[in-house]
């Protein structure tokens, strides 16, 4: 009796403590988006609640240049990763498979070299882009691509690792199918979540990405962010808490979508 | 033999445009640092580079550097496999542990200026929890003037690294077999001996390798320092950033490479030892 009541008491300890800790880091990471919210509503003078600095997101030209700049250039830089990275990585895995540990390295590469040095180093290389396609924020892309590419690397991998890549390849080149239609048609349909879940993850780090807009001096959406900051702070806020809003319902979708992936597999 | 090693050449031409870009927008620019670093203004070889970081501003930036990544790494590693061990359990599917995972990975992932706006509109000037304190003892109406300093930059990091810890460490915490458990509690071992002599134990590479990874996560990380303190040289990153940005000193632009290979530097010995100890962890874990 003593002892089940023991376990009991224990249990319940148990779970307050568990439901007290979770609160205390809720309140750690809501209390400041709460409070992005709550400067972004309110008026610096007057302390009424406004809707104004959301307007001006819409309404404020700087702004509004910066968010449709950041939305171009993720759909850019999504673009341009699976162009180079879809056919690469199914090429090393059919034909050239002696290059998986290069690719793998140098996909991952950019974990290790830090945005900040790439900036650095960079200015020779974009002299020469800037020749080529004009001085453009769009630009950029090319630089987003390479950062990404660790990520966008793992998601697409596990997706390939998922699938007999060299049977359907094998069938359908069997069948008479170039290997231009056994990538867009064949393959590509079957590592579909691998690729979505990497350009998810692409778009919300190039909505944030700040080191390589600001230092080649790029007007971006956190380069406007910072901008703002000193001259109209309730803006820049509003930025700041929509940007990060619309990277979390992003992410949302994903795993919602990871589910729907899993479920067929799981009987 | 010939045409069937010519084919084994030939495929590895669909490599090429992959190749050339990553040389070009990854190699290109860490080369030009490394060589840059090692050269003078006339493309002399010097190891002036030596006497450059041996400089007070620089090893000063590069103590607080190191000071900001071990704190915030420590602390957000230790937070983060407490609050991965809270939702381990749950299933996968579950509401509270989805929200956990997606807040985690937009907070980890989605870069630093957002988050030191957030907590500038907590702590700052007119910030929620400033003007819900001003008044009491201790705390100014004005907001925390440290927020700009090296405690604010610790907080704000350990926003984003613990939910970095996280997402690293929760496989690990999945791959901890309720067997081992069940097979400690068979042999009489109490709750705080499973932990103590089994549970981490095996956890500690991976514990370990997650630490470093956030470490050089905080020490490569420059935009919540610069969106945080626009100005002056208190960190590595930001000494980066007035080296690259200021056009009136000479000399600048070398002082920027050597910086940026002591940041490359640093970083790479860490990820090298956090690779090995990845490697020791798949002994064990999954």
């Amino acid at each position: 009796m003593a002892a089940a009541a023991y376990l009991e008491v224990a249990a319940v300890t148990g779970r307050l403590v568990r439901t007290g800790l979770l609160l205390v880091f809720a309140a750690f990471f809501l209390v400041p988006l709460a409070s992005l919210l709550n400067f972004s509503t309110k008026d610096v003078f007057t302390g009424e609640r406004t809707g104004a600095a959301w307007r001006a997101l819409v309404e404020d030209p700087t702004m509004s240049d910066a968010i449709r700049t950041s939305l171009t250039l993720a759909v850019l830089t999504v673009v341009g990763m699976v162009v180079l990275l879809v056919p690469t990585m199914v090429w090393v895995r059919l034909r050239v498979p002696r290059a998986t540990r290069l690719v793998e390295f140098l996909c991952l590469l950019p974990l290790t070299i830090p945005a900040l040095v790439i900036v650095v180093g960079v200015k020779n290389v974009y002299a020469w882009v800037d020749y080529f396609f004009g001085d453009t924020p769009l630009t950029l892309a090319f630089a987003y691509v390479v950062l990404v590419l660790p990520y966008a690397y793992r998601s697409i991998d596990a997706s390939l690792s998922g699938i007999d890549a060299r049977t359907l390849a094998e069938a359908a080149r069997s069948l008479g199918a170039g290997w231009l239609t056994v990538i867009t048609r064949v393959i590509v349909p079957n590592i579909w979540p691998g690729i979505l879940s990497a350009a998810f993850v692409a778009i919300a780090l190039v909505l944030g990405e700040y080191t390589f807009a600001s230092l080649l001096n790029y007007q971006t959406l956190p380069v406007a962010i910072v901008l703002l900051g000193k001259s109209d702070a309730p803006t820049s806020m509003a930025a700041a808490l929509g940007s990060i809003v619309l990277a979390f319902v992003l992410l949302l979708v994903l795993s919602l979508l990871d589910r729907r992936r899993h479920v067929p597999r799981s009987k | 033999m010939r045409t069937v090693r010519r084919s084994g050449v030939g495929p590895a031409v669909g490599l090429l445009p992959f190749l050339v870009y990553v040389t070009i927008f990854l190699v290109v620019p860490t080369v030009t640092v490394a060589v840059g670093a090692l050269q003078d203004e006339d493309g002399r070889f010097t190891l002036d580079v030596v006497r450059t970081l041996g400089d007070d501003t620089v090893v000063r930036a590069l103590w607080r550097s190191l000071e900001v990544s071990v704190v915030s790494a420590v602390v957000g590693a230790v937070l983060g496999a407490v609050l991965a061990y809270l939702i381990v359990d749950l299933p996968p599917t579950n509401f509270l542990r989805r929200t956990v995972s997606a807040i985690c990975g937009v907070l980890a992932q989605f870069g630093g200026v957002t988050l030191a706006f957030a907590w500038m509109a907590s702590i700052g000037f007119g910030g929620l929890l400033t003007n819900a304190f001003a008044g009491l003892p201790g705390f100014s109406e004005n907001g925390s003037t440290w927020l700009y300093d090296i405690p604010g930059l610790i907080l704000v990091y350990t926003y984003f690294q613990i939910p970095l810890m996280v997402i690293v460490f929760l496989p690990a915490l999945e791959g901890l077999r309720p067997q081992w458990r069940e097979a400690a509690v068979n042999l009489g071992a109490t709750r705080t001996q499973y932990w103590l002599r089994v549970g981490f134990p095996i956890l500690r590479p991976a514990f370990l390798a997650s630490l470093l990874l956030l470490f050089a996560n905080a020490f490569a990380a420059y935009a919540t320092a610069a969106a945080l303190i626009s100005q002056g040289a208190l960190i590595l990153p930001l000494l980066i950033r007035s080296a690259l940005t200021s056009e009136v000193v000479l000399g600048q632009q070398h002082l920027a490479y050597a910086l940026a290979l002591e940041m490359v530097a640093v970083v790479a010995v860490v990820m090298g030892l956090y690779a090995w100890l990845l490697r020791r962890t798949s002994r064990w874990l999954p």
